[in-house]
């Protein structure tokens, strides 16, 4: 077990983290969507409370429980009040989605669905993929305004307003959050994925520069995708395919970077580092998602992540590209042709490779010019650094500048 | 950008039985194309042992080979900018090293009523 911390004020981020989300998904699905707010009050007024006691009174034994009872007592009092409320007051007794206070209680299973329930909810395609990705941070990850801004790289209030439209979308919403229906997971489930996708990307190449809100959106998605497929409705070989993809390029994030927040190349970087455990599960994960005939897109770049993590030998890169060709049919994008194209100057020679990339048109891009410098590198180190220099004019990100900036100096020393 | 159709035949009816690498080289070059995002539709390989030709009078023979000696044996649609681009394009495609030929016809597209 791990030791205790001292004090309420170092223990309530943590907790408000892990258990804000949680308790705003029981209790909204208690509520239902259209009354999302009041799920969030009660939990936002049960933290207030810890705040207020636990300095004086103590930290209780065990924390979780003794929130999710203030909060599920604040539940009752507000569903009492509302029948009070309704029936004497407005002398009508409505329909109302709320359940009976008797019925409620936190615990594991509960919990469990709630969040998955919530998931699918918060993934609602009238909202754009971006703004799908800001409500699950907010909702599912607890995340501040201020810490989405941050990861985006995005003014606070962009963030604002963006969140404003998705909570609109999202209360309005007819989805049934109180029973999961299998048809309705099974219409949502790709959108689901492709979000949780988009989150833990946002989180890996995300250009900003702080590495530990960077970190949680990884975990973030993770914790996700793990929920995806603990249940038998959403343990489908695309979510473990998406998972194992997630283990194996996380297993990589802490390599990825030096001490000073710069990006460190993939050839160049401490194999040591990789996480061992986080490979395993990849490929745990990744054997679950074979078990059937689908291919898709997570599976592709699932089989592209795991071979990175193999020692090089004469038929990896072959391997690689195979993987990218086929993902390249799948759905194109510049990211995928770029990488694309990497593979085939490992097979096929840096010439050859430099033949192909010209034929991207990609010629705006940032990465086009840093794979260009890179090819060109051994092969005329004049276009190289003019390449270089290029990408380094075209990218916004602090670090990326850096990145490309050395290799740069490198280059010009070495022709010196 | 219009669509075109590139047509496979191979040379001399033979059924095609590529090699590893001939797959390889093919696969290749179509998603060469895909990397530009210049693929409309990756088309179809066609089976040579299962096909007919249906004729005038309920008369129905085996597979095309009777009167031509190349068969079709495949087609993807790809973008390009005019017909120069697309025959660009074909004139990459490995199966011209085994003596098939590519046939390029840009798709008309049907006036709106």
């Amino acid at each position: 077990m791990t030791a205790k911390p001292a004090s309420p004020h170092e223990l309530l981020p943590h907790l408000f983290r892990l258990e804000y989300a949680r308790m705003t998904a029981v209790l909204c699905r208690q509520f239902g969507l259209k009354h999302i707010e009041t799920a969030e009050d009660i939990v936002s007024e049960t933290f207030l409370k810890a705040t207020e006691t636990w300095p004086v009174n103590g930290i209780p034994d065990n924390p979780a429980a003794w929130l999710y009872t203030v909060a599920s007592n604040k539940t009752k009092d507000y569903l009492k009040r509302l029948t009070i409320f309704e029936s004497k007051v407005r002398g009508v007794v409505e329909k109302e989605e709320t359940q009976p206070a008797e019925m409620f209680e936190f615990n594991n299973r509960v919990i469990a669905d709630s969040q998955l329930a919530m998931i699918f909810a918060v993934c609602n395609p009238a909202n754009s993929p971006e703004a799908q990705i800001c409500l699950a941070l907010q909702i599912l990850c607890s995340f501040s305004i201020e810490e989405i801004a941050d990861a985006f790289l995005s003014k606070k209030e962009t963030i604002k307003k963006r969140l404003l439209r998705a909570r609109a979308n999202l209360r309005e919403d007819n989805f049934q959050i109180r029973v999961l229906e299998e048809s309705a997971i099974q219409f949502r489930l790709d959108t689901v994925l492709r979000t949780l996708y988009l989150l833990f990307n946002e989180g890996y190449f995300s250009k900003s520069g702080n590495h530990l809100i960077r970190k949680d959106l990884c975990s973030e998605a993770m914790r996700l995708a793990l929920l995806l497929t603990e249940h038998p409705l959403t343990n489908t070989t695309e979510a473990n395919a998406l998972l194992a993809l997630m283990c194996y390029q996380g297993s990589r994030l802490d390599a990825r970077e030096d001490q000073e927040g710069q990006t460190i190349l993939f050839e160049q970087q401490d194999k040591s580092r990789w996480s061992q455990e986080l490979i395993t599960r990849g490929n745990y994960y990744l054997v679950n998602a074979c078990t059937g005939q689908a291919a898709s897109k997570y599976h592709l770049e699932a089989g592209i992540a795991y071979w990175h993590t193999t020692p090089t030998d004469e038929g990896k890169w072959q391997h690689i590209l195979q993987l990218y060709n086929e993902l390249i049919l799948v759905e194109y994008s510049p990211a995928t042709a770029l990488n694309r194209t990497f593979a085939y100057a490992r097979v096929y020679g840096y010439e050859q490779g430099i033949k192909e990339a010209e034929q991207l048109q990609l010629e705006a891009l940032s990465d086009y010019h840093a794979l260009m410098g890179y090819l060109y590198a051994t092969v005329d180190t004049g276009k190289a650094i003019l390449h270089y220099d290029k990408a380094v004019s075209l990218t916004k990100s602090v670090s990326e500048k850096k990145t490309l900036q050395r290799e740069v100096t490198r280059l010009r020393e070495q022709t010196q | 950008m219009k669509e075109f159709v590139l047509i496979f035949r191979n040379k001399d009816g033979k059924h095609d039985d590529p090699t590893p690498d001939m797959l390889q080289e093919r696969m290749n070059w179509l998603a060469g194309i895909a990397a530009r995002n210049r693929l409309a539709n990756a088309g179809n390989s066609l089976s040579a042992d299962s096909a007919k030709t249906v004729r005038p009078d309920n008369i129905v023979t085996d597979g095309p080979f009777t009167e031509i000696k190349e068969f079709i044996n495949g087609y993807v649609i790809v973008l390009a900018m005019d017909i120069d681009e697309a025959v660009e394009m074909a004139k990459a495609n490995p199966l011209l090293k085994a003596g098939g030929t590519v046939e390029v016809r840009e798709v008309i597209v049907r006036k709106k009523q």
